[in-house]
């Protein structure tokens, strides 16, 4: 092979950097993110797992049902009629988005940008 | 065949390095104004379309261009301009793709460009300009490059292709059209709802493209040995003047129609171009200079590439003139038509656009980077014609 | 390079393509069949339904607006307050939804030449005329902005891609542009109501969330029992604003364009 200490050394290197994500943390995947639930509410519009993977794609939903179809139906939790919106339904439960919706969003590096319009409450 | 253009003189590198740096202020520009938002322009609520969508549509027109030497070679059989059609095509890739730049330094929310892919729209011409810009490009990618290929490897250029040269004739002519037809359907913009805007913008797009090419030609022929032709360019020319003669009859026509009927919606635009337009004590004449600027370099120009011995007997003059006529036309289209579409507004107010230095400096930067690809891209295609000849 | 590594390469090349392409196409039709139910409704202005039943619309009194100066204030402030309308220091970036014009700015299609005392020394209101035949829902390359069935011509900021377009297309400069970040200059934040981003475009929307939800828009109700402005249902013949069209004389902006504007003047 002409160049071969070049070539392997480049090698090495490339190969160190494509696995930064596995040895950078030494194996463990850091802590697992803290969230401050709502105290007055036990549920959630959806059950658990299914608002922690689909959250986005509901607020999509919302966002076409409401803004685009002027569908603004409520819907029933517990007796209580909701509104489809982020601001005036989440949010009202989940009154801390820094103490809710950033733990995990940070956690994955997800970075929304919801909140360039949608006023996030008062801290 | 990249690989050409990777081998020049040090000419070819201190003009790279030139326009690099252009390009560089003009990224930095750019980043400035994509993290503050649209205001760090001279654009405001009244004038809310400014020098980059003015460029863009001078643009398109020079893209178009190109079509005027694929049509006499392919469909009439020029043989003359055998040699240069892919200057042409080239020009037009560069062309178009400074078309998308601007666009795209333009919008609000550049990463969304792509809801325009996502929820088509084909009552919108917006999205057929999209379509025909991006199969334009495509076209003259394709037909350029094959056929550039085939001539490198002196064998015929394959049949199939031939279907797409045909194709991209009348996609040179809807880039302008569909582009024209952005501004000539909108309700309460007088200056610009008149029948009369596609045939101008295709008539000047016919003379400020072949204006380019002529002038690159002419430079070709000094620092690169490559001569287009004596008749090539005499008849690029002919075209040329023809071509910006049919413009200024046009243009001629939009005074008659504004100036004859005295109504303010069809004159006061024009006022507003060519002798200022006096509102509540105030003359507001900004853009005055620029047009009569136009139309003196259209007629030096036209002076010079019509004179016997300025056409055929002095390239230097010759190339002064096709240059004139190409900045005749941009400060035409590319400063005064789009500006002057917005005033009066819609409520009868004046309110002048001035470009701030970071607009310009953006724009600087994407014209640099249009010069940049077509170097590159003449640098393949010269390096292809050498290597044949040899 | 020899042929057989050419075409080797060219069946790569070929096959991943196909690959990429196939399952996006595939996946794009599946997803389209449910997309495709959601889109029918969800159209552009131009294809949308209209409603049998309701349109709105606005009369304003533009004498009622002379004699009480202070009511074109309260309105202007209404709607910008509760909307989060931002108030930039320098006109260039203005946005606004409403706001007080003379005669001839609102009315350019009618003759100026000795106006009467009332229209040279006062102003009247002009907003989106919720057309219905609008340009600006024409032009939108992305359907942003679309035309509801009861008549109200709404904005998707989500969608927007800030292409100005729609500005460029309104015949009656309704439309602003957020130049810049809009929310460190919202004077009194509503926190029932979003703010928007830089890079879209935004205008009056009637007060849809308002309207839809049975209530009065903002301006309106500020204004109170002056009934300088009144909102209705144009459909509905025993309304309010119908009762008005019918006995007083109004006039429209720009009547030559062939908007069919929502909103009329009471001269």
């Amino acid at each position: 092979m002409y160049d071969s200490g070049k070539i392997i050394a480049g090698l090495l290197i490339f190969v160190l950097f494509v696995t930064i994500p596995v040895w950078y943390n030494r194996g463990s995947a850091g802590a697992v993110p803290e969230l401050e639930l709502p105290k007055d509410a036990t549920t959630c519009v959806l059950p658990a797992a299914e608002i922690r993977a689909e959250h986005m794609k509901l607020l999509n939903v919302w966002r076409d049902e409401v803004l685009r179809d002027g569908d603004r139906g409520t819907f029933e939790i517990d007796g209580k009629q909701y509104q489809k919106s982020l601001m005036l339904t989440c949010m009202k439960c989940h009154t801390s988005k820094v103490r809710f919706c950033d733990r995990c969003h940070d956690y994955t590096s997800v970075n929304p940008y919801c909140w360039n319009c949608h006023l996030a409450p008062v801290e | 065949m990249f690989e050409k253009a990777l081998k020049g003189n040090k000419y070819y590198w201190m003009w790279l390095a030139f326009l690099g740096f252009f390009i560089a202020v003009g990224v930095v520009s750019y980043l400035r104004q994509y993290f503050f938002g649209l205001s760090l322009t001279g654009m405001t609520r009244d004038v809310s379309w400014g020098i980059y969508i003015a460029q863009f549509t001078f643009l398109v027109g020079v893209a178009a261009g190109g079509v005027m030497l694929v049509l006499p070679y392919y469909i009439h059989n020029f043989k003359a301009f055998g040699r240069i059609t892919i200057l042409g095509e080239f020009l037009a890739i560069a062309a178009l793709l400074m078309c998308m730049m601007f666009i795209m330094a333009d919008l609000g929310q550049p990463l969304r460009a792509l809801n325009v892919i996502l929820h088509p729209t084909p009552h919108s011409m917006l999205f057929w300009d999209m379509c025909v810009l991006w199969g334009y490009l495509i076209l003259n990618a394709l037909c350029g490059w094959v056929i550039l290929t085939a001539e490198r490897k002196q064998v015929a250029p394959p049949k199939w292709i031939y279907f797409f040269v045909y194709l991209s004739i009348p996609f040179a002519i809807s880039i302008h059209t569909v582009t024209a037809m952005l501004y000539c359907g909108l309700p309460g913009r007088h200056f610009w709802l008149s029948a009369i805007i596609a045939p101008r913008f295709l008539a000047s797009a016919f003379a400020a493209g072949p204006a380019l090419i002529v002038v690159m030609a002419l430079i070709l022929k000094r620092v690169a040995n490559f001569d287009a032709g004596k008749e090539a360019i005499d008849k690029m020319v002919t075209i040329i003047t023809y071509a910006a003669i049919t413009n200024m009859f046009f243009l001629g026509m939009e005074f008659f129609v504004g100036y004859y009927s005295d109504i303010p919606g069809h004159k006061h635009s024009l006022q507003y171009l060519f002798f200022g337009l006096e509102h509540h004590g105030h003359v507001y004449n900004n853009l005055v200079p620029f047009m009569w600027g136009f139309v003196i370099l259209f007629l030096v120009g036209i002076g010079l590439i019509t004179h016997p011995y300025t056409r055929r007997k002095n390239d230097l003059w010759l190339g002064i003139g096709c240059a004139s006529i190409f900045i005749a036309f941009w400060l035409d289209k590319g400063i005064g038509f789009v500006l002057a579409g917005f005033l009066p507004t819609p409520v009868h107010e004046i309110v002048e656009y001035y470009p701030n230095i970071n607009e310009i400096f953006v724009t600087a930067g994407v014209w640099a980077t249009g010069f940049f690809i077509l170097t590159v891209l003449y640098k393949v295609a010269l390096g292809v014609e050498h290597e044949v000849e040899a | 390079m020899d042929t057989n590594r050419r075409n080797f390469l060219k069946v790569a090349g070929i096959s991943t393509l196909a690959g990429l392409g196939g399952t996006t196409i595939v996946n794009r039709l599946v997803a389209g069949v449910d997309e495709a139910h959601a889109a029918a409704p969800a159209g552009s202005g131009v294809e949308r339904k209209t409603s049998e039943t309701i349109r709105y619309g606005l009369v304003i009194d533009i004498k009622k607006f002379h004699q009480d100066p202070s009511l074109g204030e309260k309105a202007v402030n209404a709607c910008h307050q509760i909307h989060n309308v931002p108030k930039f220091p320098e006109k260039r970036d203005e946005i606004k939804w409403i706001w007080m014009t003379n005669f001839e700015n609102a009315f350019v299609e009618s003759p100026n030449l000795y106006q009467d005392e009332a229209n040279q020394t006062h102003q009247l209101p002009i907003l989106c005329n919720h057309c219905d035949n609008p340009p600006c829902v024409r032009v939108c390359p992305t359907k942003a902005t679309y035309r509801y069935e009861d008549g109200i011509v709404g904005m998707d900021y989500h969608r927007c891609i800030g292409c100005r377009f729609c500005m460029a297309a309104c015949p009656y400069g309704s439309r602003s542009f957020n130049w810049r970040d809009p929310q460190a200059y919202i004077e009194n934040i509503n926190r029932d109501y979003p703010a928007r981003t830089r890079g879209v475009v935004e205008k009056c929307n009637f007060c849809v969330e308002r309207v839809q939800a049975g209530l009065q828009p903002a301006c309106v109700e500020a204004v109170g029992d002056s009934k300088a402005l009144v909102f209705g249902n144009l459909k509905d013949p025993h309304s309010e604003i119908r009762q008005i069209l019918k006995e007083k004389q109004t006039i429209q902006r720009n009547p030559s364009l062939g908007t069919i504007p929502s909103v009329f003047y009471i001269v």
